[in-house]
């Protein structure tokens, strides 16, 4: 085929392109942990406390020993001997943390033995037959009280359970020796028109990917060497850690996510089941499996957000706002986990919102309680400060009688103010915040809505309308802001067949990476998409990497790729010149073919000149033969994407049933690669944002049990819940990367918590409600239109 | 345990087996006849990522006792496309990208396939309604919906960017 006659290739960056994961998703034939079998594979149950929090007096396993099928029985004691506890990626001092409870148990669910059995179903009815005694000890639920140390301490030598005693931040707030000058604060607060003071929660949830977690670990005792296959959203730093509690080097150690069935941040933290596992592989010789259960997932694995503050505000009759501050209370559980107390702080970092306000002063505490212990999940610490924050501007707009949408759009950072430092130390990289205000509020018909909702109220109907605005910081990020490295690692390699074949250590979990990637890649190489192929999750196949958490894999892991991409590029193009007689800057890449400009019929084809690259006869001077190289990459800053949700909603006057009627989104994530997936991103956001607003909360009694612990109890939104989604994008792209991709994988989960809480809170305005804490449950509405207290 | 052998006329084909009285089918499909396409979400009913068709119903396989299915006529996600030729609803998932992680996407299809099997016309409240059986946490759902409207060959009544 002559280049003439070759099919024009389309363009792929920005366009809706199919995602190339979906055929084997779609027909059952994906490959996810549960799926894997090895041959002799044994199974792991593990035996988990019934008890908060206790003294573990003796625990009898005599019984669950001697059944046959039972291969060993561990004891926390026992494991402790070949496995130390476990490491975390914050500075703070913590506690010891033991894959299996050695002395003590901390939360209900907490493993206290671990059983190797032939099937599952035998392990499971092993650990059943261990008998526990455990001594009960108060527990410790409420974190306003464990901070005075009522009414036990989780840990010894945490005095008042404080894992973070106090962290200043912002203005007045010396960073380098957390000296604090209240003078700014106190004059803002004390001229202000207006002040605002409200206690806020934003509540405990249970992440809940719809596949559990789950790992299979085989040590070769003839290799040395353990492969381990891990739900996660970051197989190389399982492969780090699971080196470092193993002692044994980084060489003798594999990770693999296969197909992993979403993550949203509960599976960035390396669990004590992993380590047991890979420990018990090694003693046994012989693979072994885990597969989470539900049960197991409500109780084991970190849950989210648990931060409540006391928000003050200041502002003028004219709608400025003068300062804000916010003490920070999160409960973060029983231990520190990977992330557990970085969380928090990055509520801290964003508390300024889109907002210039000229005083903004945070203070955090985080406090151990005996509860599973929280970490990530989808947003991690923005979307709480985003609610926090928003709360506070509907409150003043209601106090002032202003639109929200004005209350805002006063105090926006001007969009000709970027780059932008924060009173907290953030610094915006871009932003329009009035372009996609004005745009969420044509398309949601504002004006009209408004008309609508006092209609619907002079009916005796109960409906209100909600707006929030919001920004996120994403694409983490230089080393310094991540103990990881803040890095991605990218290869590229075009096989001797003209294909290409990218690595990426962005190892997705549902964002459909193969099919961005590979657009990115085809047009960058002037490709068939169908030429490229990315491959991901596997550390003996992808050199380096990080993972897929805090929206970095377009911004960071895409970046890398180009660069990778970049550097092949430049040798094919010398060995396409050597073939051309021509200089490498006279060559274009299109079409799948390499020629000179100006004259594409007398290219060659990539699998001629890759053909000619790894048999080069003779080798063009100053050029090693073959076509790959790879790349590291890191941002100098974040990103900073923003947006807008509208909601409106109805609450049925007998019931308190709320209901949403309308949701619009607005979302600025830079430059969009694949508009069909980043629709879906935001969806699924906007579904998790609004379950946190409406129906989801963990629960513990006074006794600290779980009282949520199933799906019967524990509510995610379901089809029926939901109304469709409006959506719509601004682009303002990033300076901080070539593409100008900020990343968008939590933004959904920002402003529609805030959105649909202050729609509540107006639909309920007309009974005098100022606020109402998160999930609004029907008969807490109900209460609230009686005059009663929420 | 003592094994019990059951017949089941599965995607079409007669299958035999041993399994344990107390295996579900769940366990039975996905490990002793390696069809993985099933799969679990919550092991109580709770969430239809195990949906299976039974006798021409749906039910949640993993509520299901293996033992129950002897004689049965029973449907997995690897029967619902004919040879290479995707089900209808497997081309709309596909065209509108309605799954992310994929986990939940074969109940989902099952689920959808039963409801347009009786009700071809379904409006998107019943899709809704219907699909409630069903969770997803990474789609929100609104493409699902879409893919079974477009399979449906209906005009779509959602709004649209």
């Amino acid at each position: 085929m002559t280049a003439a006659e070759r099919p024009i290739l389309p363009k792929l960056v920005g366009e809706r392109i199919k995602r190339r994961e979906d055929p084997r998703l779609i027909t059952g034939h994906a490959t996810y942990v549960d799926d894997l079998k090895l041959p002799g594979l044994l199974h792991l149950a593990f035996k988990r406390s019934d008890s908060a929090h206790g003294v573990i007096k003796n625990i009898d396993t005599s019984a669950a020993e001697q059944m046959p099928g039972v291969e060993l029985v561990m004891t926390g004691k026992q494991l402790a001997e070949i496995l130390g506890p476990m490491p975390i990626g914050t500075p703070f001092p913590s506690p010891d943390h033991y894959a299996i409870a050695t002395d003590r148990v901390r939360y209900v669910g907490e493993p206290v033995a671990v059983v190797v059995a032939a099937d599952r179903y035998l392990a499971r009815d092993a650990a059943d037959a261990i008998e526990v005694d455990i001594e009960e000890l108060p527990a410790v639920v409420d974190p306003e009280k464990a901070m005075q140390g009522e009414p036990a301490a989780v840990h010894e030598g945490f005095e008042n359970n404080l894992a973070v005693p106090y962290v200043p931040g912002g203005t007045g707030v010396d960073p380098a020796t957390m000296e604090v000058d209240n003078s700014a604060l106190d004059k803002a607060f004390a001229e202000a028109d207006v002040n605002i003071s409200q206690r806020m929660t934003n509540q405990r949830l249970a992440p809940n990917a719809m596949e559990p977690r789950g790992v299979v670990a085989h040590w070769e005792p003839g290799k040395e060497q353990i492969t381990i296959w891990s739900g996660t959203q970051n197989p190389h730093i399982l492969k780090t850690m699971i080196a470092a509690q193993l002692g044994v080097g980084q060489h003798q150690v594999r990770a693999i996510a296969p197909e992993v069935g979403g993550g949203f941040g509960c599976k960035i933290n390396i669990y004590g089941e992993e380590y047991t596992a890979a420990a018990i592989s090694r003693k046994l010789g012989a693979p072994v499996k885990w597969i989470e259960d539900r049960s197991e997932a409500f109780m084991a694995t970190t849950h989210g957000r648990d931060i409540l503050a006391y928000v003050d505000l200041a502002a003028k009759r004219d709608g400025t706002v003068t300062a804000l501050k916010l003490r920070l209370i999160a409960d973060v559980g029983a231990y520190n986990m990977l992330l557990t107390a970085a969380v928090p702080t990055l509520t801290m970092l964003m508390l300024n919102g889109t907002y210039d306000i000229p005083v903004v002063r945070a203070e955090l505490t985080e406090v151990f309680t005996n509860k599973t212990p929280t970490d990530a999940y989808r947003g991690a610490g923005r979307p709480e400060a985003t609610y926090f924050v928003e709360r506070a501007f509907d409150m003043l707009a209601h106090e002032l009688g202003m639109d929200p949408a004005d209350v805002r759009r006063k105090n926006f950072i001007k969009k000709d103010a970027f780059p932008y430092t924060t009173q907290m130390g953030a610094i915006y990289d871009s932003g329009d915040y009035e372009t996609a205000l004005d745009r969420a509020l044509q398309n949601a018909g504002w004006e009209q809505l408004k008309q609508e909702r006092d209609q619907a109220r002079a009916e005796g109907r109960i409906v209100g309308l909600g707006l929030a605005y919001y920004v996120e910081v994403c694409g983490l990020g230089p080393s310094a802001s991540l103990p990881t490295g803040g890095w991605e690692h990218a290869g590229v390699t075009i096989e001797r067949d003209g294909r290409i074949t990218a690595t990426t250590g962005s190892s997705p979990h549902g964002q459909g990476n193969e099919t961005t990637f590979a657009q990115m890649l085809a047009e960058q190489f002037g490709v068939a998409f169908d030429d490229v192929t990315i491959l991901h999750g596997d550390t003996g196949v992808v050199k380096q990497g990080i993972g897929t958490f805090g929206s970095r894999s377009q911004a960071v892991g895409g970046t890398v790729l180009m660069n990778a991409g970049e550097k092949v590029k430049k040798k094919m193009a010398k060995f396409a010149a050597a073939m051309l007689d021509a200089n490498e800057d006279d060559l274009v890449f299109e079409n799948g073919m390499i020629s000179v400009k100006g004259s594409p019929g007398s290219g060659k084809t990539f699998a001629e000149v890759a053909s000619f690259a790894y048999v080069p006869v003779p080798l063009p001077p100053g050029v090693e033969p073959g076509l790959s190289d790879e790349a590291f990459w890191e941002p100098e800053n974040n990103t900073y994407p923003f947006g807008c949700h509208i909601v409106m909603m109805e609450i049925d006057r007998e019931t308190g049933e709320p209901r949403l009627t309308k949701v619009v989104a607005v979302d600025d994530a830079g430059t969009i690669i694949n508009p069909m997936i980043v629709d879906g991103q935001i969806h699924g956001g906007l579904a998790q944002g609004i379950g946190q607003a409406m129906i989801e909360e963990v629960v513990y009694d006074e006794d600290g049990q779980l009282v949520t612990g199933s799906f019967m109890d524990y509510a995610i939104p379901r089809a029926d819940d939901l109304p469709w989604f409006e959506m719509d994008n601004t682009v303002t792209t990033t300076p901080v990367n070539p593409m100008g991709a900020k990343g968008v994988g939590e933004a959904g989960t920002l402003g529609s918590t805030p959105a649909v809480v202050n729609a509540a809170v107006d639909a309920l305005s007309p009974f005098g409600v100022k606020h109402v804490d998160m999930m609004l449950r029907p008969e807490k509405l109900w209460r609230l239109m009686q005059g009663g207290g929420a | 345990m003592r094994r019990t052998h059951i017949q089941v006329r599965l995607n079409g084909e007669d299958t035999d087996l041993l399994c344990e009285p107390r295996q579900t089918l769940l366990e039975v499909l996905r490990d002793e006849l390696r069809l993985t396409g099933t799969k679990e979400g919550c092991g109580n009913g709770n969430c239809g990522a195990c949906n299976v068709m039974f006798n021409g119903r749906l039910v949640n396989s993993c509520c299901v006792l293996a033992p129950e299915a002897d004689g049965a006529e029973v449907t997995t996600i690897e029967g619902v496309a004919e040879g290479d030729h995707l089900h209808p609803l497997q081309q709309s998932f596909l065209e509108e990208a309605a799954l992310q992680c994929g986990i939940c996407t074969p109940g989902f299809i099952v689920a959808a396939k039963a409801l347009l099997d009786d009700e071809p016309d379904a409006d998107a409240d019943r899709i809704r309604h219907w699909l409630a059986g069903n969770l997803c946490r990474c789609t929100g759902y609104d493409k699902i919906v879409k893919a079974v409207q477009a399979a449906q060959g209906q005009s779509q009544e959602a709004p649209t960017r």
